[in-house]
């Protein structure tokens, strides 16, 4: 894997960035989907998310980066006694991924090699307490998507195949990027997003100028370049960390949640996930401005993002249902 | 500047042989000797250069266990996936590329600098084309296909080399306007135009990329993206007096973009400007979208085929002995061992063709005297075709339009007796409200869609469209709202045809088919019969 680029020297894209550093402070709110046309820098900025994360701390060679020793199943081998503090797992979920690559299978080097039966771990073992990346998430394989739909449910990936039959923990943040040009994505998998963003090339000249300059710098010096931003990308890690404790005190009025409920009400979005995730965005919002407690200016800045996928579609509607989440929410909380 | 494809061609295989971060070139073209000199000139590019179909397996492109040498061995073998090593990659076939190809390439593209792809498009129809994934990653994009064989120069000198050039400010700002001015959204082309104008400029040995170097470059970069035909100065007018020094400067600054522009627009394809017209092409699909496809796991059986297993597929062990049987006896003879023989050429794969059931959305006008008839016409059409339904796996649904809205009369089914019950009595009169009736018929397409079925919608009418989608009886507002619908369902990508049932052809009729890229019938005074041999005759071209 080759450097990623700075997440602090993307130029604009403000939504995408600030859903980013949502779900790093609450990995509870469930993922980002980021939807835009090519070449606007999706993938760049979820390759960046990484080096943003707080590192985590995992029992040594445990293949599922358990937090505790007797978390650690029963079938991995090589597992050593300390922890060790590494980077927050991103993990590449590449299109056309075999199902035997995702929940992991049969390891077949130990048993042609030596004729044993033992389980080798796919990548849901390695994305467990991270992240899992699939770019192009709306070319996947239908299969593949019904077994993430599982796994991103229970938090468990079981495998029942040739004989195995493991379970390990499996909790990763799923964040998605694609062009909605090439096919839409089935309600069942945009629900399990948290946040939704559209990203667009901007418009104005010297901001595309600018993202030009420094991708251009990037690539022809990039240890230089990543020195030039390492402070800015320190700040935003600091400021997240904060942030996850803050997030602890926040306090939640009232008059909070009678705005998310009227909110929801009013955009009549199917189920209760909505409420809940719109209220633990805004408090991570909260969290983040450094606020002791949620009010209807955190709400509204994170409605968009956390509502804009679970409406029902108007297939009429051009503008996209961003617009018309905006207009609800200009309404309701005025 | 003016370049023509040959020279445009083998200027991208300088600059790419120079810098391999430029991605690659697709280069569309049928097979034939141009190609070929083309091709031959490829292997000058960084080796090693190697060619991959679009049905390689992952393990031949992301490696993975020799299972024959490990077998043989006793250890374990691995072997290295073409996308490991860097080198180039020729892509035959690009426009039969899968997605899920199109996506690893693209991925291992953005991720190794060094590795160089040249796709050949062989593409016959404007349609047909290399995935767009990959054409935004590769820096050129040439097209072979006109280029005579005397243009064909040979004897071009490929060579690596260290790109130092400097690029001022002002030619970085030129780059990224001149592609947001031709419609470029993306901001990977003037990317690619600064890095070809950097190698073109070391190329010509100079320190700090030039007006030129960045003409040419755009020209090889910018041209096959552009999606806009760039507007003429905006900002031409006689500037007001006093403002002298400013216009200056400013026409200093302005001067070099319109050159560019003008070479790139001497550039633009002919065709830009009908597919402008067209609208924008429909993308590529994605799973689930229902058209026919083969796979290996479900579907209806296909005879198997000799081969490897690919990800996922299954060994037809019936077939692998069948092949292996008449061997067993050599094969015992010369290895002395008794049991089944059975060598890698045996195995058998099984392979199931996967076609998605269809839908026919019939959306009815149910206006004015004619509707009665109309309808029992569409009735019978329906209950005809379902009765062949079984043969041809389609399922039919009813939407009938009239007064003010549009109804459903029959969702999509395959039942004849539900559909005799529903049918039984159908209203008729008033207003021609066509846009609810497409509108309606969009609904149910989409949810079709969403199940893996092909929906194809048959709009029968006579008329114009007279009731707006509020219910307003307004002509104006009514048409223009039946074609922002009709726009709408072409650009879901859904199939139709319109059937004109009235006495005279109507010319607004023909004009919503259009819009609809549907195909056009006029039908006066329809029977059942006709009408699904009409439908049948029509779905089957």
């Amino acid at each position: 894997m080759s450097t990623a680029f700075p997440f602090s020297a993307i130029v604009g894209q403000d939504e995408m960035k600030r859903a980013m550093i949502l779900t790093a402070i609450d990995p509870s709110i469930g993922g980002v989907l980021v939807f835009g046309d090519r070449g606007t820098g999706k993938s760049t900025a979820v390759r960046a998310l990484a080096g943003l994360l707080p590192p985590i701390k995992v029992v040594n060679g445990c293949p599922v980066n358990s937090a505790k020793t007797k978390e650690v199943p029963d079938w991995a081998e090589g597992v050593g006694k300390g922890m060790k503090e590494v980077p927050t797992p991103v993990v590449d979920l590449p299109l056309g991924a075999s199902e035997d690559r995702v929940t992991g299978a049969l390891d077949i080097e130990k048993a042609l090699a030596k004729g044993e039966k033992a389980f080798q771990p796919g990548l849901l073992a390695k994305a467990n307490r991270g992240y899992l990346y699939i770019d192009e998430v709306n070319l996947l394989e239908d299969h593949i998507v019904d077994l993430l739909l599982d796994v991103a449910q229970s938090g468990e990936n079981v495998v029942e195949r040739e004989g195995l039959s493991i379970r390990h923990a499996a909790r990763f943040v799923l964040v998605g990027s694609g062009n909605p040009e090439e096919g839409e994505l089935r309600p069942q998998l945009l629900d399990r997003f948290g946040l939704s963003v559209e990203v667009t090339t901007p418009q104005d000249i010297d901001a595309r100028i600018e993202v030009v300059k420094r991708r251009d710098a990037f690539d022809r010096d990039k240890s230089a370049f990543l020195l030039r931003w390492q402070a800015e990308d320190a700040t935003i890690r600091d400021r997240i960390i904060t942030a996850r404790d803050d997030l602890r005190d926040m306090t939640t009025p009232e008059a909070t949640l009678r705005d998310v409920a009227e909110l929801c009400v009013a955009l009549g979005s199917d189920g209760l996930r909505g409420e809940l995730t719109l209220l633990k965005t805004a408090r991570a919002y909260a969290a983040w401005q450094q606020a002791k407690s949620v009010n209807r200016d955190h709400v509204r800045a994170v409605a968009g993002m956390a509502l804009r996928h679970r409406l029902r579609r108007d297939p009429l509607d051009e503008a996209g249902t961003g617009a018309r989440v905006e207009r609800i929410v200009e309404d309701v909380l005025g | 500047m003016s370049l023509d494809n040959w020279q445009k061609a083998t200027l991208a295989l300088k600059l790419l042989a120079a810098d391999p971060s430029l991605g690659g070139v697709v280069v569309r073209a049928r097979a034939g000797p141009v190609r070929d000199a083309f091709i031959a000139l490829v292997q000058g590019l960084n080796g090693p250069v190697r060619r991959i179909h679009p049905n390689i397996t992952d393990e031949a492109l992301l490696g993975g266990i020799d299972v024959t040498a490990t077998l043989a061995s006793g250890r374990l073998v691995e072997r290295e996936g073409l996308l490991g090593t860097s080198g180039t990659l020729i892509l035959t076939m690009g426009e039969r590329c899968p997605p899920a190809l199109a996506a690893k390439l693209a991925l291992a593209l953005d991720d190794r600098p060094n590795l160089t792809l040249v796709v050949l498009d062989e593409g016959a129809e404007p349609a047909e084309a290399a995935p767009a994934a990959l054409i935004e990653r590769c820096a050129f994009h040439v097209d072979l296909s006109d280029v005579a064989q005397s243009d064909i120069s040979s004897g071009i000198v490929l060579t690596s080399m260290r790109t130092i050039a400097d690029v001022p400010h002002a030619a970085l700002a030129q780059a990224t306007q001149a592609s947001a001015q031709l419609g470029i959204s993306s901001l990977r082309a003037p990317l690619f135009t600064l890095r070809a104008a950097r190698v073109l400029a070391g190329l010509a040995g100079r320190d700090v990329v030039g007006e030129s170097d960045i003409e040419t470059a755009a020209i090889l970069t910018l041209t096959h993206r552009a999606t806009q035909v760039p507007q003429e100065a905006p900002e031409a007018e006689t500037p007001p007096e006093g403002a002298e020094t400013e216009t200056q400067q400013s026409t200093q600054t302005d001067l070099p973009d319109e050159l560019i522009l003008d070479a790139i627009k001497a550039h633009l394809p002919d065709t830009l400007l009908d597919q402008l017209a067209q609208g924008p092409t429909l993308g590529g699909q994605g799973n689930g979208s229902g058209a026919p496809r083969k796979g290996n796991r479900r579907g209806r059986p296909l005879p198997s085929r000799p081969g490897r297993p690919k990800d996922g597929g299954r060994v037809d062990l019936i077939a692998t002995l069948r092949a292996a049987a008449p061997w067993q006896t050599i094969r015992r003879a010369n290895t002395g061992r008794d049991g089944i023989h059975i060598r890698q050429s045996d195995i058998h794969t099984k392979r199931y063709a996967l076609r998605s059931d269809r839908v026919l959305v019939f959306a009815v006008d149910a206006s004015g005297s004619a509707a009665l008839a109309r309808l029992a016409e569409a009735k019978g059409a329906v209950e005809l075709l379902l009765s062949q339904a079984y043969a041809r796996r389609d399922h039919v649904s009813l939407i009938a339009f009239r007064g003010t809205e549009a109804e459903l009369l029959l969702p999509p089914t395959r039942s004849l007796v539900q559909t005799k019950r529903r049918l039984a009595g159908l209203p008729g009169g008033g207003g021609t409200p066509l846009a609810a009736g497409l509108e309606e018929a969009l609904t149910q397409g989409l949810l079709a869609q969403r199940k893996g079925l092909s929906p194809t919608v048959v709009v029968m009418t006579d008329g114009r469209a007279n009731i707006a989608l509020d219910g307003a009886p307004d002509r104006v507002k009514a048409s223009a709202d039946a074609s922002r619908m009709a726009q709408a369902l072409r650009r879901h990508g859904m199939s139709a045809i319109v059937i004109d049932t009235g006495n005279r052809p109507e010319p607004s009729l023909r004009t919503l088919a259009q819009t609809l890229d549907a195909t056009y019938v006029p039908l006066p005074r329809a029977d059942a019969h006709r009408l699904s041999a009409a439908v049948s005759q029509t779905l089957d071209v």
